[in-house]
């Protein structure tokens, strides 16, 4: 009777994933759609914890202990996480996941052993979510420490050969339990372990700007570790979200890319970002030429419509509240002010919209990159804050460079562009920007919140 | 079972099709919490668990597990509230 309760309760949490996915895919029902979803998780949890009739009471204490705990952490750690570094939190909670989905793995293996109900078609299940489960959790935690700048690039020699060689050693062991070839079942640690580095050197030599496009894949590894986990204990609603967040997972990943305008493969090799880039963006000659703080503002404030174009620079130097400031300062002057959003500014897709969103910029003045190129014609002033490859004209010019065919901001269409930007240094694909040499560009060096700060201020004040 | 799974693949792939790039991230992130749903499966361990090995990893499982459900859904509200506010 409850068994068929629980049934009910997991196909009721199903669909809950289901519409919650759907509804997210929208701005208007996206929050809805988050709630839903988590209020089908709220409902499979209770429903396994009271109506599976393996759960033993006397071991209620320590799942609702861990729940607690959990609970209580996850709230703080997502609570207190600064907008900017979303991506890597996600990336966080994924390897937690990950984790999660392996160790139930290697104390299943066991339980296994001990009671006698192996079957190859068990050990396999077991083993590729032991695999998938703990690359997504090691990938993870490099994607995490990259995006927190603690973790450099790192390549080997022979990198492509050297993952080859781990990943086919793991499924060599897994057949090899699986048939019983091998009675040596501490194997399964060594699966353990080299999945782990695996999971390492997977992430390992992907470029810092990749790193939203890996961290989605790996999502989508850990909804193929839940799937193989609803496999496992014929658990519809860990079969269903599982190879939801699988699929769904892998279509976002391949999204990302289409918008970067990169192959996946070209991604997962680690080209381009890292030291391998220096041959092909050819050198520029030319001046640039800087410009004050004091004849930027009144050069934006006598102008009819200024386009903003934030960056990563803007992200790192917490600078979306004082851009707001800006655009209220401009507003009041009667300047139209709009913000141009490249679909990868920033380090994930949409991440320049949350910041800005954060400091109030109403939702309609983020223009994509579709509506915003033909209005460069008509605006005077464009002000690229933090913002560098997304701006490059090269990506359209030059075939050469390493960037060739990603769609870009047309920045150059304006009457102005005013550049601010820490140095010279070039962005995530290293090559030069020949932007930054353009007749109608002037360069305002400095950190992005302190400039945006002196803009302001020079503009209240004359 | 393979039929459901086939099913559900496509459903996937029918859920993502058309969704705007500034949605991109919440949508991962919302994802990212589904996914969670692994809490079943480290519940299940936890429950039956009888020696210290599976009570002490079933524990870290759940935690782990209610980590990725409760971080990844109050993190997706929050990026999603920003969209919401000036409206």
């Amino acid at each position: 009777m409850s068994h068929n309760i629980l049934d009910f309760l997991y196909i009721l949490s199903s669909l809950s994933f289901i519409f919650g996915i759907k509804l997210l895919s929208k701005p208007g029902t996206a929050k809805q759609g988050n709630l839903i979803a988590a209020a089908g998780m709220t409902i499979a949890i209770l429903g396994t914890i009271f109506l599976n009739d393996t759960v033993k009471m006397s071991n209620y204490p320590w799942i609702f202990g861990a729940l607690v705990l959990g609970s209580v952490v996850g709230t703080v750690m997502a609570k207190k996480v600064m907008m900017t570094k979303m991506p890597q939190m996600v990336s966080f909670f994924n390897g937690m996941g990950g984790a999660c989905a392996s160790i139930i793995s290697i104390v299943e293996y066991n339980h296994m052993l001990h009671t006698n109900t192996g079957s190859p078609t068990k050990t396999v299940i077991l083993l590729l979510g032991l695999i998938i489960g703990t690359i997504s959790f090691s990938g993870s935690m490099i994607a995490y420490g990259k995006l927190e700048e603690k973790i450099k690039d790192f390549y080997l020699p022979f990198q492509q050969v050297f993952n080859v060689l781990l990943l086919g050693s793991t499924l060599a062991i897994t057949i090899g339990l699986a048939h019983g070839y091998t009675q040596s079942h501490e194997l399964i640690y060594a699966v353990l372990g080299i999945s782990f580095i695996y999971g390492l050197f997977f992430v390992f030599p992907i470029g810092g700007a990749d790193m939203p496009v890996v961290i989605s894949l790996l999502n989508s590894f850990t909804g193929v570790a839940t799937a193989f986990g609803g496999f496992l204990y014929d658990n519809k609603v860990m079969l269903f979200g599982g190879i939801l967040v699988g699929s769904a997972g892998t279509l976002l990943t391949v999204v990302m890319c289409k918008a970067m305008n990169r192959s996946l493969t070209n991604v997962l090799l680690g080209n381009f970002g890292g030291g391998a880039s220096s041959g092909s963006g050819k050198s520029i000659s030319g001046n640039i030429k800087e410009i004050s703080s004091s004849d930027a503002a009144a050069l934006m404030k006598y102008s009819k419509k200024v386009v903003v174009v934030p960056g990563y620079g803007l992200a790192v130097a917490q600078a979306q509240h004082i851009a707001k400031e800006l655009e209220t300062v401009l507003e009041a002057e009667g300047v139209e002010v709009k913000y141009a959003i490249h679909p990868v500014a920033g380090r994930m897709p949409g991440h320049m919209n949350i910041l800005l969103a954060e400091s109030n910029v109403s939702y309609d003045k983020l223009l994509e990159m579709d509506v915003i190129n033909p209005e460069f014609k008509n605006t005077d002033v464009v002000l690229v804050v933090g913002a560098n490859d997304v701006v490059n004209p090269a990506a359209k010019t030059d075939p050469g460079s390493p960037i060739y065919g990603m769609p870009i901001l047309e920045v150059e269409d304006a009457a102005n562009i005013i550049v601010m930007k820490r140095s010279m240094k070039s962005g995530y694909a290293g090559i030069e920007n020949e932007l930054f040499y353009n007749q109608k560009t002037r360069m305002l060096f400095g950190d992005a919140k302190k400039m945006l700060a002196e803009l302001v201020n020079e503009m209240k004040a004359s | 079972m393979i039929y459901l799974v086939i099913l559900m693949i496509f459903v996937g792939i029918e859920l993502i099709e058309k969704v705007p790039s500034v949605l991109h991230t919440p949508l991962m992130s919302g994802a990212n919490a589904i996914h969670g749903v692994i809490i079943i499966g480290s519940i299940i361990i936890m429950g039956q668990a009888e020696d210290i090995f599976a009570t002490v990893l079933g524990f870290i499982a759940v935690f782990f597990g209610t980590l990725n459900v409760v971080g990844g859904f109050v993190v997706t509200d929050r990026m999603l509230e920003m969209f919401k506010k000036k409206k």
